[in-house]
């Protein structure tokens, strides 16, 4: 620090700023370890401080069958659309990168298009165009909505990946003689590799918190752990969703520290 | 010129999701905007005749209006202790914003719903120490709307503006400072228009994320509150009006359109994209 730049003048704004980060850290951190504290309360209303500590709420959770059933189709939803949104957002970001395609850039920017689009204009136009196939209340229905929700997150992620990666690698491979699946499974796969299962990280995550496309699309029997929580969040509010909101947030905390370790890999490699 | 390589073939899968279950669909309630219930423009006369509508969209604008800038103002302390701290300072303020990112919308809307209803987290803390005898209303209306988006949009500025911050080179401060400016003017001066591309970004960002909300709206704003997204899950849910919620839609993705082309015009989107 030179000794112009550390004169008294700015002390004020140091504090200033502190101040402003540590009332930032508290408004970010607060409700979730509020949450999870309530999680473990005694008592039967969301009260804070809890009287006393106590399981129950994870019990009541773990024993009603509807929150059993709707974490059953949040897995077998969330499954299927982050694999099929990384294999299909990888091949596309691969041949938007690598490939020489036509209007690439205006493909790209319309790939991105469901991040754009408000979630409400997505879900009332799927929900509208499902009612003709009757794909409204099926499983098949909230796949199909929450790949094309994922894809552009994967497109990103891969193609910012495959843009750092040196292309002569691959362009060396294929003069030596490998052909273009070689290329890709021995030399493409393995460098873009992190990226490609963060992306799948990212799209579970994303597809496990999904709440407007799966409220129009679902049903009383295909119903997400996200519509499950807005259906009671509607009615009183009571202990168990504050056990399964710390479910959710411990699931998406496992797989931020999960992203973080692959990302710590990937720059190791790059150095 | 060289030839279209057989690498095109793996566009295929995903554009061809992308127009069936997202392009087409848009498309189509879109189009109910003119042809539902007959064709015309009938759904746009209603949009501007009836008061109801009119007030849900310019209390969108509003919202968004006064989201962005405490947004922004919250976020810019956070950027620069980020941007200029120390590594390990940095790594904590990542992680400390990235957490509540990757967590649920609806899990932080409830959580914050928590710590503001009546008899909630920061009711009792303001009695208990003695600063109100009788609980503020801060859940069901402006506060409990307004406390729930800055919460959710935060991370939207702060990586913008950090990735701005980060690029600026610091010699410039030292050499305003050499040349006789005073910190505060050196600031205003030379550090906060280098900023500018974050801040545009980040407060576009916010203001676009803000205009099509629901979940946030509808967990903790209250009725006078209503956005044109509720308005428009209200219309299909509630009245099967395919038309005026085609109309809505229509006038929202504009708004969203116009606010990213201006930013595409100022700022650039491979500026974005850093």
């Amino acid at each position: 620090m030179s000794p112009i730049a550390s004169n008294d003048g700015m002390r004020p704004w140091r504090l200033l700023r502190a101040a402003l980060c540590v009332f930032v850290a508290v408004c970010l951190l607060s409700p979730l370890v509020v949450v999870l504290i309530i999680s473990f309360s005694s008592a039967p209303f969301l009260q804070f401080p809890p009287p006393g500590l106590s399981l129950r709420w994870y019990m009541l959770l773990f024993s009603t069958p509807a929150w059993m059933n709707s974490l059953l189709v949040s897995v077998e939803l969330l499954v299927p659309s982050s694999i099929l949104a990384t294999i299909m957002g990888t091949a596309a970001a691969y041949a938007l990168v690598r490939g020489r395609v036509p209007g690439a850039p205006f493909i790209m920017a319309c790939l991105m298009l469901p991040i754009v689009v408000p979630g409400m204009i997505t879900a009332a136009a799927l929900f509208g165009v499902y009612r003709g196939l009757g794909l409204n209340g099926t499983l098949t229905g909230l796949i199909i909505g929450h790949t094309v929700l994922n894809l552009p997150y994967v497109v990103a992620t891969v193609a910012s990946a495959l843009r750092v990666q040196d292309a002569r690698l691959e362009l060396a491979a294929a003069t030596l003689g490998a052909p273009p699946w070689a290329t890709f499974r021995r030399i493409t796969l393995p460098l873009v590799l992190p990226a490609v299962l963060s992306s799948l990280l990212i799209a579970m995550i994303l597809s496990f918190d999904e709440l407007i496309v799966s409220l129009f699309v679902s049903s009383a029997r295909v119903r997400p752990v996200a519509v499950q929580m807005w259906s009671n969040l509607m009615g009183d509010f009571d202990p168990t969703i504050a056990a399964i909101a710390s479910v959710c947030f411990l699931f998406a905390f496992l797989v931020l520290l999960a992203d973080l370790a692959l990302r710590a890999g990937r720059s190791l490699r790059l150095t | 010129m060289r030839p279209i390589d057989r690498r095109i073939w793996l566009l295929l899968p995903a554009t061809l999701l992308l127009t069936v279950a997202f392009l087409g669909p848009v498309g189509w309630l879109l189009a109910r905007a003119f042809t539902f219930p007959q064709p015309g423009f009938q759904n746009f006369e209603l949009l501007w005749q009836r008061p109801v509508y009119l007030r849900v969209m310019g209390n969108t604008l509003l919202i968004s209006a006064i989201v962005t800038p405490i947004v922004v103002l919250l976020g810019f302390p956070v950027a620069h202790m980020m941007a200029h701290g120390s590594a390990r300072l940095r790594r904590w303020l990542v992680f400390l914003v990235l957490v509540p990112f990757w967590t649920s919308l609806l899990v932080r809307s409830f959580a914050t719903a928590i710590l503001l209803q009546r008899h909630g987290v920061i009711n009792s803390f303001l009695i208990g120490f003695g600063f109100i005898d009788e609980p503020l209303p801060l859940l069901y209306n402006l506060t409990g709307l307004l406390a729930g988006c800055v919460q959710v949009l935060l991370p939207f500025v702060i990586f913008p503006l950090y990735s701005a911050m980060a690029r600026i080179d610091p010699a410039l401060m030292k050499a305003a400072a050499t040349l006789g400016a005073p910190p505060l003017r050196a600031f205003v001066r030379v550090y906060l228009p280098l900023t500018l591309p974050g801040v545009m970004t980040g407060a576009t960002l916010v203001f676009i994320s803000t205009l099509g909300y629901y979940i946030i709206p509808a967990l903790l704003g209250g009725a006078r509150q209503q956005m044109v997204a509720q308005l428009i899950q209200d219309q299909i849910a509630t009245f099967g009006n395919w038309g005026v919620a085609g109309a809505l839609s229509l006038v929202l993705l504009l708004a969203t359109g116009v606010l990213l082309a201006l930013l595409q015009l100022t700022v650039g989107l491979k500026e974005i994209a850093r």
